[in-house]
């Protein structure tokens, strides 16, 4: 771990709502290969740091760099093509698509087929159908959802749509995969899957982001993590630092500032 | 669980499934059958060889009109289902509603005009041209204005959200129809131009094919056309582009954060679209003969939307549909009228009322379609995607969270 290298960097990041302060200068570093966790009580700012991350919104102040690039202002499906892929926390697949063809639409991500080329029926337009649906299947069954490839998103039970928006964001090929609460929901059993599933993700060469509100979940497996409260990092650093921070513990006990 | 195993059984005896259920030799015979069976609709002999009453003759049958020329009916259904067909690319797949598509025909049709005609102003007055062009050379350049007027409407407004694409491109048909009514410089008013070419062609004893007795031939050709599209389109339809569509169409934010460039998906759809539109109206402008502003009133535009709601968005099928419905009703409504006696207008109070099905179609379509709207929402021949989909329209507006 002594030459890490920076792959996200949220620099004294800023975002107001009107008179609503959702982050308030933020800071976090995400290293290639990590699982970096963010976590805080409801309301906190995680999932605005999410949409400040991909686009969705501009921070007030403040940068964010991906792979030394700054990110902020760029537009979202050009961020997504730089290599950083989300889920929501929301489930927002394409319902009325069938499994197969949400997965290509992330794939669809680097592939150029283009009007004059799919009108054309040209050879590019078959090789990258076919190496994308390939592709498609390998993720299907990577996140465990084989078999299920012609069924739409909606017919899928919670846990497989929950599992398809992974493979979809993965399909575009991402570097960073940042996940929102993708365990909502989820009884024990499925945690303990999803549990590896981010391990092998990370194992593949890609970066996780987790926000995650299951303490156990997230101590198993994250690297690093990051508090928020109030828009505001309260702590950062190994899950068992964290989790021994007085401010984290009053954080989520509710206690008024024990620190 | 049980009604959707209901659901999924009643949809077993669907025609649609049963048809997709053959093997693929027997599918493509009965589209090949089904395909002659249309170019040889308005054969006069086909009928007689049936037994049947020939087509504007005595006699009444319900399944074609016997008051007017059987082809003349055909051909104006065949401009509609490309109109529709146009139409449905933008608003069945891509999702964007486009209030004033009749103006994208407006420019197909006075571009082909403007070239073609030996007493179009850009010959007589500005000297432009040296002598009018042939119709064929025409109709790329009349798709291609299309193409770029589409692209222009696009450019500002495909960035916004929501009705203002309605709204813009409701103005825009409104003015091509406005300015192309009160000036002269160019469009000539109401006046028009006269003298529009025909498609190019002769039979043996020299006579035109494209004539003006005998509009079997303008079917054959905007027949031929469809089917060339229907290809194109379909191709499309299965492909990264279509798939952005319905990606964009379900969830624009989603769509975008999964890399979607929903603004050139959009753009492309709006000028495929636009284009389709304009290849219509150069079709329309090859038999009409003349082209003046009475031809693009806003009604057009609505009865073209109408066409795909009622056939079903996002549907081929169905815009094929909705375009033939809406010209062949009124018309087939024309000849029962005759048989009941019914009046093409009555007087009242020393007032003539129109009271023609041809006239009272938009009464008769606007009924129809609320009807068609309460009970089956999707259309009459849906993508079955996109009639799901109307049905969970409400959990689709939630923000990015
Ligand atoms: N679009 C918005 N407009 C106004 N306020 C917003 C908006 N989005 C988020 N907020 C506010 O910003 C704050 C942070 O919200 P955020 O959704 O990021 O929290 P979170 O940490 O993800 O919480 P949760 O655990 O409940 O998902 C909240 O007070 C929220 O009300
Ligand atoms: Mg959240």
């Amino acid at each position: 771990m002594s030459e890490r290298k920076p792959l996200l960097e949220v620099d004294n990041v800023t975002l107001r709502f009107g008179g609503v302060v959702a982050l308030n200068q933020v800071n976090f570093t995400l290293y290639e290969g990590e699982i970096l966790g963010l976590i805080g009580p409801n309301g906190a700012g995680k999932t605005t740091c999410f949409n400040a991350m991909t686009g969705v919104y501009l921070p007030t102040e403040g940068q964010i760099r991906f792979k030394g690039e700054q990110v902020s202002g760029k537009k979202r499906n050009k961020i997504t093509k730089m290599g950083m892929a989300r889920t929501f926390q929301n489930i927002r697949l394409f319902p009325e698509m069938t499994a197969l063809e949400n997965v290509l639409v992330g794939a669809d991500a680097h592939n150029t087929t283009s009007v004059p080329t799919a009108l054309l029926r040209l050879p590019k337009h078959w090789r990258e159908e076919r190496q994308s649906r390939a592709r498609g299947l390998e993720l299907l069954d990577f996140v465990g959802i084989t078999g299920r490839s012609d069924d739409q998103a909606r017919n899928l039970s919670y846990g497989d749509q929950r599992r398809l928006e992974i493979a979809r964001a993965l399909a575009t090929n991402p570097a960073l995969l940042c996940l929102d609460e993708p365990a909502a929901g989820f009884n024990p059993a499925e945690k303990v899957a999803l549990l590896e599933l981010i391990k092998k993700i990370r194992d593949s060469g890609v970066t996780v982001l987790l926000i995650e509100h299951d303490m156990r979940l997230v101590m198993g497996v994250t690297d690093r993590i990051v508090v928020l409260e109030f828009g505001k990092k309260i702590a950062e650093g190994t899950p068992e630092e964290v989790r021994d921070n007085p401010k984290v513990v009053a954080a989520y006990l509710g206690v008024p500032d024990a620190a | 669980m049980t009604t959707d195993t209901i659901k999924k059984q009643r949809r077993g005896l669907h025609l649609g499934n049963r048809f997709r259920a053959l093997p693929k030799s027997a599918r493509i015979a009965a589209l090949i059958a089904f395909v002659v069976l249309l170019y040889v609709l308005p054969v006069k002999g086909f009928y007689e060889n049936l037994g049947l009453p020939i087509p504007a003759g005595d006699g009444y049958l319900p399944l074609y009109t016997t008051r007017s020329d059987m082809a003349n009916v055909l051909f104006q259904c065949g401009y509609y289902i490309l109109l529709a067909l146009g139409l449905n690319v933008v608003l069945g797949y891509a999702g964007l509603l486009d209030l004033g598509f009749f103006g994208f025909f407006a420019v197909g049709a006075y571009t082909v005009a403007l070239l073609t005609s030996p007493d179009s102003k850009l010959i007589t007055e500005y000297n432009w041209l040296e002598s009018p062009w042939p119709w064929l050379v025409t109709v790329p350049i009349a798709v291609a204005l299309a193409m770029l007027s589409g692209v222009l409407l696009g450019w500002p407004t495909l960035r916004l959200r929501g009705d203002y694409l309605a709204i813009v491109t409701l103005g825009f048909a409104e003015i091509i129809r406005i300015v192309a009514k009160n000036q002269d410089w160019i469009l000539n008013g109401d006046r028009g131009i006269p003298s529009v070419a025909h498609p190019p062609g002769t039979w043996s004893d020299g006579s035109p094919i494209f004539g003006i007795i005998d509009w079997s031939p303008y079917y054959w050709l905007v027949l031929t056309v469809i089917i060339l599209v229907i290809f194109l389109i379909r191709n499309l339809a299965n492909s990264r582009v279509g798939r952005a569509w319905v990606a964009i169409r379900e969830d624009e934010d989603a769509a975008e954060l999964m890399g979607v460039s929903t603004f050139k998906f959009k753009l492309w759809a709006f000028a495929i679209g636009a284009a389709i539109g304009g290849l219509s109206g150069s079709l329309w402008a090859g038999q009409a003969n003349f082209v003046n502003s009475a031809t693009f009133s806003l009604e057009n535009s609505i009865l073209v939307l109408a066409a795909v709601v009622l056939g079903g968005a996002g549907s081929i099928g169905g815009a094929i549909l909705g375009g033939f419905l809406v010209i062949y009703v009124p018309e087939w409504l024309r000849s029962v009228g005759d048989v009941f006696g019914w009046p093409d207008s009555v007087e009242v109070f020393g007032v003539h009322i129109d009271v023609s099905p041809t006239s009272l179609r938009f009464v008769i379509f606007g009924a129809l379609l609320i009807v068609v709207m309460i009970y089956r929402p999707q259309g009459l021949w849906p993508n079955r995607r996109r009639a799901a989909e109307l049905k969970d329209r409400q959990k689709e507006v939630a923000p990015v969270e």
